[in-house]
C-alpha cells in the first residue's frame, strides 16, 4: 500500500520534509507513525493530531491505498 | 467564498465588517487578534503562521456553523492569516452579526475560542536573540 504523508509546523522541521510517499504495511495512522519514527527524529504521538484525506481521524482509523495522511502538532492559531 | 478564510495577505477589516451588513441584525461584534511584542516573559519581534489549509477551511466552517446554530447569529465570518506578521498586524479577525448584542458577543467569543482550539494553524515566534520557536510544539523526546 502506498500513502502520501504530510508533516506540519514543528513536525515538518523534525521530519526534514513537508511531504513524502511511502510503501507501507501499516494498517493505521498509529502504526504508520511508529514506522516513520524509526527513520526520522519525530516526537512521540502524545498530543499530536492526525488527518486522513483532509479530515481529522483517530489513530486507529483504517488506512487505504492512496490515502493522504497528515500528522500535526497541537494547534496554535489566533 | 467560504465564510472562513485563510489569507496570505493583510486582513482588510473594513471590508470584513461591511460583509457583516444585514438589515435584520441590530448588533455586529468584531474581534481582532493582533501580534503582540511579548509572550511568556520574552520579547517577540515577529510571528510566522503556517496552516493546513484544506482542513483549516473545513474545520473553520464547522465552527462558524456551530456559532450560527447555538447563538442564532445571522452572519458569522472569520479570516486567519498565514505567513510573516509584524508586531501589531491582525492575525485573526472574527465578526458576528445577530438581532441583538448578547447573541453577537456570544457567537464571536465562541468562534475565536474554538478556532484557537481546533483549527490546524500554528505560530512560530521570533525573538531578538536565539532560535525561533513553535508555540505548543510537541514535547521533545527525552
Amino acid at each position: 500500500m502506498r500513502v502520501r504523508i504530510d508533516y506540519f509546523a514543528v513536525l515538518r522541521e523534525r521530519a526534514g520534509t513537508a511531504h513524502e510517499t511511502l510503501d507501507t504495511g501499516a494498517a493505521t495512522p498509529r502504526e504508520l507513525y511508529r514506522e516513520l519514527r524509526e527513520r526520522r527524529p519525530l516526537p512521540p504521538e502524545t498530543g499530536l493530531k492526525v488527518a486522513v484525506n483532509d479530515e481529522f481521524r483517530h489513530w486507529d482509523w483504517a488506512l487505504a491505498d492512496g490515502d493522504r495522511v497528515a500528522f500535526m502538532p497541537p494547534v496554535a492559531g489566533g | 467564498m467560504s465564510d472562513f478564510r485563510i489569507s496570505a495577505d493583510a486582513i482588510d477589516q473594513a471590508a470584513e465588517l461591511a460583509a457583516l451588513e444585514d438589515a435584520a441584525s441590530g448588533a455586529a461584534v468584531c474581534f481582532c487578534g493582533r501580534v503582540r511584542n511579548h509572550n511568556e516573559g520574552r520579547v517577540v519581534v515577529r510571528l510566522e503562521y503556517e496552516c493546513y489549509e484544506e482542513l483549516a477551511v473545513s474545520e473553520g466552517a464547522r465552527v462558524l456553523a456551530e456559532a450560527r446554530e447555538r447563538f442564532g447569529a445571522s452572519r458569522v465570518l472569520c479570516v486567519h492569516r498565514t505567513g510573516d506578521l509584524a508586531i501589531g498586524d491582525a492575525a485573526v479577525w472574527v465578526g458576528a452579526a445577530a438581532a441583538h448584542r448578547n447573541e453577537a458577543f456570544a457567537a464571536a467569543r465562541y468562534v475565536i475560542d474554538e478556532v484557537k482550539k481546533r483549527v490546524p494553524i500554528w505560530k512560530r515566534e521570533h525573538y531578538p536573540e536565539g532560535p525561533a520557536e513553535w508555540i505548543n510544539a510537541a514535547p521533545s523526546e527525552a
